[in-house]
């Protein structure tokens, strides 16, 4: 019996008089992976922000862990475009936030610090600043804070967008690794199609003006996904007619 | 030979191109004030002279003579003194001043306008105030620092970068931790550049500081030796309070790289 991990429920967000969501619904299974895509300015990110408590829902509940949000928590991990690393603290320091922030005993934070600095291979960089990484291992680290502080949900605004194709490819990789081992529940927005077909379990199509959720696609390909299949092609097809409807097209 | 090219190069870069103008101007001095029997301005090797008077005694052996040591000792404790007193005050009041919305509204317009006016212009009060002699020095040259380290707190701890805020947020930072955990660490850079300035401010000022009828340091020397036209001894005293101040700025530029060496603009 799959065991609900987030639910929104009828939201809307507005900033001032513009409606950034419009009665967005949504439910998510523990150990799901669901991607949010669609055109820039369609209030992905707004969402994702709802979910982890940076912003209140105008109307509407959000619950994740049977709990209302009321507001960021460590057990929604957050993971940015631009990274959002504390500049002044080395990789370990900066995975070692969150357990430091919650007080855990420095013997066991030191601990879960070395094993998350392994996960993401950054054994050998460890003891750099921030500006000494390159972007995907900024990426890692970002990531590697969410899980050792014990995250149920993880939240990620277009993580790999700013990185070149080759990096963006080995760190597709290496989440869906880390996700198959864990079992977190992570909502990943993107606006590239072929990323949310190659990492997620479903889908989530959204369009603007007003923001809203349009389709919710299941993607059963078996992983690891082979990008050049038939199959998953298809599905790239289909899911390009729901983001870009023909008539919207011939308006242009 | 490229390799001995490159440094070389780096040589000619580092002391050769800054020594040049300097060089110039010494010679220009010495042309200038050569043959003059009684020059307004003394020249360089008069000037040379008279530094090891001060320094070591033997020359003279006037009121300046071996008087070096004191005299930089003195305005170097002053110096110190004052700008640590000054980083105590603004510290924590550009602290305040930056993160709460009350200590803004109360203070800043107060030292808005006080900050213009200039440390001269404090002389003749602070010697009503303070009386003559050390205590007026040391206000006088700690009013000079302040400000810099103020208004570099202020803005230091005003310009932190809002992601990080949320960052500390979802990680389970609790709102009174903010301010040690994300804000004073954020903020170290501004308030190193507040120091730093505050302390060259505190060299600059150290004359005018000196003033005030205190019998020692390298303002007051100069000042004496203004009433007796004895001009190769202020020439000195500038000299000594110049390379002092570079001395003291190179010596925090240091420590500012260690502390500071996860900056990509401070990490040398
Ligand atoms: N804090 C805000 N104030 C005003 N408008 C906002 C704010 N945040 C987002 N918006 C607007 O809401 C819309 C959706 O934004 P966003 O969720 O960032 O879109 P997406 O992430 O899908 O590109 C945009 O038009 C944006 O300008
Ligand atoms: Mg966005």
């Amino acid at each position: 019996m799959p065991v609900e991990m987030i639910r929104v429920e009828a939201v809307n967000k507005t900033f001032g008089a513009f409606q950034a969501l419009e009665g967005a619904e949504l439910r998510v299974e523990e150990g799901e992976f669901i991607c949010l895509i669609g055109p820039s300015g369609c209030g992905k990110s707004t969402l994702l922000r709802i979910l982890a408590g940076f912003e209140q829902p105008t109307s509407g509940y959000v619950f994740v862990g049977g709990r209302e949000v009321a507001g960021p928590g460590p057990d929604r991990g957050m993971v940015f475009q631009d990274y959002g690393l504390f500049p002044w603290l080395t990789v370990r320091r900066n995975i070692g936030f969150g357990p430091a922030a919650r007080g855990l005993p420095k013997a066991q934070i030191a601990e879960t610090v070395e094993r998350f600095v392994d996960m993401v291979g950054l054994s050998k960089f460890a003891d750099r600043f921030p500006h000494q990484l390159s972007g995907g291992m900024k990426q890692r680290v970002a990531i590697a804070r969410v899980l050792d502080n014990d995250a149920r949900v993880v939240l990620m605004d277009e993580p790999f967008g700013a990185l070149d194709a080759m990096t963006r490819e080995r760190l597709q990789d290496e989440l869906l690794e880390i996700w198959a081992r864990t079992k977190l529940t992570v909502i990943f927005v993107t606006h590239a199609i072929e990323e949310a077909i190659l990492l997620s379990d479903r889908v989530v199509a959204m369009a603007a003006g007003p923001g809203r959720i349009v389709a919710d696609t299941r993607i059963d390909l078996p992983r690891p996904r082979d990008v050049s299949s038939v199959e998953f092609n298809a599905l790239r097809r289909s899911l390009n007619l729901q983001l870009h409807p023909p008539e919207t097209l011939d308006a242009h | 030979m490229s390799l001995v090219l490159t440094q070389s190069n780096r040589l000619a870069r580092q002391v050769a191109l800054p020594a040049c103008l300097p060089l110039i101007l010494v010679v220009a001095w010495w042309l200038g004030t050569r043959n003059q029997t009684y020059s307004l301005i003394p020249s360089p090797w008069e000037v040379a002279v008279e530094m090891v008077d001060l320094a070591i005694g033997g020359i003279n052996d006037d009121a300046f003579s071996q008087m070096l040591i004191t005299n930089l000792v003195a305005s170097t404790g002053r110096v110190y003194g004052a700008f640590l007193l000054a980083a105590v005050l603004a510290l924590p009041l550009g602290m305040m001043i930056g993160r709460l919305a009350t200590a803004r509204d109360m203070l800043d317009p107060m030292f808005q306008v006080l900050r213009p006016v200039p440390v001269t212009a404090w002389l003749p009060l602070s010697m009503i105030v303070f009386g003559l002699g050390p205590k007026s020095a040391f206000f006088l040259v700690a009013l000079g620092a302040f400000y810099p380290i103020l208004v570099n707190t202020i803005f230091g701890v005003r310009s932190v970068e809002p992601r990080l805020f949320e960052a500390a947020q979802m990680l389970g930072t609790k709102p009174a931790a903010m301010f040690p955990r994300v804000v004073l660490p954020a903020a170290l850079p501004g308030i190193f550049t507040g120091l730093r300035l505050g302390l060259g401010f505190s060299w600059v000022v150290i004359v005018v500081g000196e003033m005030t009828g205190v019998p020692t340091g390298l303002g007051a020397m100069i000042m004496d030796a203004r009433q007796l036209s004895r001009t190769e001894v202020v020439i000195d005293g500038m000299i000594l309070i110049g390379a002092a101040g570079y001395i003291s700025d190179r010596a925090v530029m240091l420590l500012g790289r260690r502390l500071l060496r996860w900056s990509p603009q401070h990490a040398g």
